[in-house]
């Protein structure tokens, strides 16, 4: 009776067991094969966390879990705080995401809702070349070109706001400097750009056109069209891209190292120099010759790796649950 | 006209809604079309900054000399060579490494474990992984193989390799995600079996998007600086032996004279740059060929 229920009409009752032991050696090597392609990934996520934490325990050791979270980070005297570092990671990725965000969506918005098919090509092959530009190379023209010039604009707009209240406090004087928070922001926004826009325009694509079309048949002007048809439908996920940007701006290393201006501060100041962990990393790892030093380096990499881990779990998770239930479940 | 009559009789107004919602319909426009610009200004600084900068330094010399010059050294002929060797060796091994697992992993994610637990587990964790910083991948090599075998180009192709890795897993499951069912059902009624079916029937089908899906992640991989630092120790000599000793690259070589204050060393820089920004956009232009002229299946 069960045999008769499972038969598949596709296969004659019984064929697919005595198929089953006939199966070829070489067929279930090739599925081994792949099945350790697979697991590697899951092998290199769990080996990371691992060798990075036993490389980084005379961190643990030496600056104890007070020194860890203190903003004093000074190699000559062995204080190895990483506060200074996630506030300047913080606050960098917080002003690229700000500048980024509206942008990149405003292009996904104009790939697919304004633009006709052969003209978002080009569009396209824009977005491509912004990805495909090497992070060094934003960085060399960040310090060559951009910091000098952002140098003498931010002195104006400071002794501009100076004594104004809040935007005194965030753009105001007097140790401005070109290479700092604002301007890291400036880079990293420009680079996380192609992966937010790519991101967001995929999920706005999956809005059903029959929403859409419901909209215009009630009189919607195509902006009222994607306020009450795409967003509605595609907000968990944009939310969710926007997170993957985050997590994308948090691990910048070479152009936030480049630009950020490489001091240990914590300040509200947007335009003063700060730092960041992927830039400390960068640019002290050559000089930390062994012992807590160079262990306090690795255990910000890992710092970083959980941080940015945390925030790509849950970029993911929205995204999949936003597409699952943009599919009715 | 943009008027119509209805089944009553009665005309109906077909018209773009007027006033301050039409208004604000075109400012919402306008501003779309400004975020694209606005996208336009720094990519066209960069590119004319690079061209115009780099394209004085490059010659022949540049490309292929096998020291590069103290940073001091005024601007000259001598240039780059070594770092393009390095550039090219390691990333071109990390390909090696990373495109076959990497499609591995995808026909594994697709064909064999796409509904158990473990298949969904491993396509969300290549998914994550892909957020994993660069420098972080660099460091875990560093601390996985760099301390117990020395520094050497095959550290910095490990490294780059598992940048590499989850992204080809992401572009080659997109691309097998395509090929259709009939295929593997035609091919399993002739009696294949399923590794045959897959090598022969459902690869070839999806074979240029898994490749251009494949040569964008090289694109990416052989601009990144990250992963090298602590993984091939920047010398400035030529060292064509990918599998010991220290190496050079393009990409930790502008890294290294950014922040130098000679004009020599920015000029170097600057046609490095150039180098480097030509490497991946010929790949680039290379996955786009490739997708126009043999993908069967897109979306």
């Amino acid at each position: 009776m069960s045999a008769l229920t499972k038969a598949d009409p596709a296969t004659p009752a019984g064929s697919a067991s005595a198929l089953a032991h006939r199966r070829p050696l070489g067929d279930r090597g090739f599925q081994i094969l792949t099945l350790a392609a697979g697991l590697l990934v899951l092998v290199i996520l769990v080996l990371i966390a691992v060798t990075t934490a036993q490389q980084s325990t005379a961190w643990f050791s030496t600056a104890g879990l007070k020194g860890i979270f203190s903003t004093d980070w000074d190699p000559t005297t062995n204080h190895y705080g990483a506060m200074a570092f996630l506030y300047g990671t913080v606050i960098s990725s917080v002003i690229a995401l700000v500048i980024s965000v509206p942008i990149s969506v405003g292009v996904a918005l104009l790939l697919t809702e304004v633009v006709p098919r052969r003209w978002s090509n080009p569009i396209v092959y824009v977005i491509d070349l912004l990805a495909v530009v090497p992070s060094v190379v934003w960085g060399l023209w960040g310090i060559l070109v951009l910091v000098p010039w952002l140098n003498g604009v931010y002195r104006d707009i400071a002794s501009g706001l100076n004594g104004v209240p809040v935007l005194g406090t965030l753009f105001g004087g007097p140790n401005t400097s070109g290479a700092s928070f604002f301007t890291a922001g400036l880079i990293l926004a420009v680079m996380i750009t192609p992966i937010v826009t790519s991101l967001s325009r995929e999920v706005i694509a999956t809005v059903p056109a029959i929403d859409k079309e419901g909209a215009y048949a009630l009189g919607a002007t195509r902006w009222e069209m994607i306020r009450g048809a795409v967003w509605p439908h595609s907000q968990g996920g944009v939310v969710g891209s926007v997170l993957v940007g985050l997590g994308r701006a948090m691990g910048e290393t070479i152009a936030a190292a480049l630009v950020i201006g490489d001091s240990a501060e914590i300040t509200g100041h947007l335009f003063y120099s700060g730092y960041s962990i992927p830039a400390v990393i960068a640019n002290q790892f050559g000089e930390a010759t062994g012992g807590a030093f160079r262990a306090g380096l690795i255990g910000l990499g890992l710092f970083l790796f959980v941080l940015t881990i945390i925030v790509n779990l849950v970029a993911r998770g929205i995204v999949e649950r936003s597409a699952r239930r943009a599919r009715g479940a | 006209m943009a008027v119509a009559t209805n089944s009553a009789g009665r005309t109906v107004d077909l018209r773009e809604p007027s006033g301050w919602r039409r208004t604000k319909n075109q400012i919402m426009t306008v501003l779309m079309w400004t975020s694209f610009v606005i996208i336009l200004v720094p990519l066209g600084f960069v590119l004319v900054k690079v061209i115009s900068a780099g394209a004085g330094a490059i010659s022949w010399q540049f490309l292929t000399n096998s020291t590069i010059p103290p940073n001091v050294a005024a601007p000259g002929t001598d240039g780059m060579g070594a770092a393009v060797l390095g550039t090219l060796e390691i990333t071109g091994f990390a390909a090696l490494i990373a495109i076959p697992l990497g499609v591995l992993g995808a026909v594994y994610i697709n064909e064999y474990g796409g509904r158990g637990v473990l298949g969904k587990l491993v396509s969300f964790m290549s998914d994550v992984m892909t957020g994993v910083p660069s420098i972080v991948m660099g460091l875990f090599i560093y601390t996985i193989w760099v301390l117990h075998f020395g520094y050497s180009g095959m550290a910095g192709s490990f490294a780059l390799a598992c940048l590499m890795l989850p992204i080809v897993i992401r572009s080659s499951y997109e691309m097998l995600r395509l090929v259709p069912d009939s295929l593997r059902q035609g091919s399993y009624a002739l009696g294949a079996t399923k590794s045959r079916v897959t090598l022969t029937v459902v690869l070839p089908a999806a074979v240029g998007g898994i490749v251009s899906g494949a040569l964008l992640a090289v694109a990416r991989a052989a601009g990144e600086t990250a992963p090298l630092l602590f993984t091939i120790l920047t010398v400035e000599q030529t060292n064509s032996n990918l599998f010991s000793g220290a190496n050079t690259a393009l990409s930790t070589q502008i890294f290294a004279n950014a922040t130098s204050p000679y004009v020599g060393a920015e000029a170097r820089a600057w046609g490095a740059a150039l180098t480097l920004i030509a490497i991946a956009f010929i790949l680039m232009i290379a996955a786009r060929i490739v997708t126009a002229r043999f993908t069967r299946y897109s979306r």
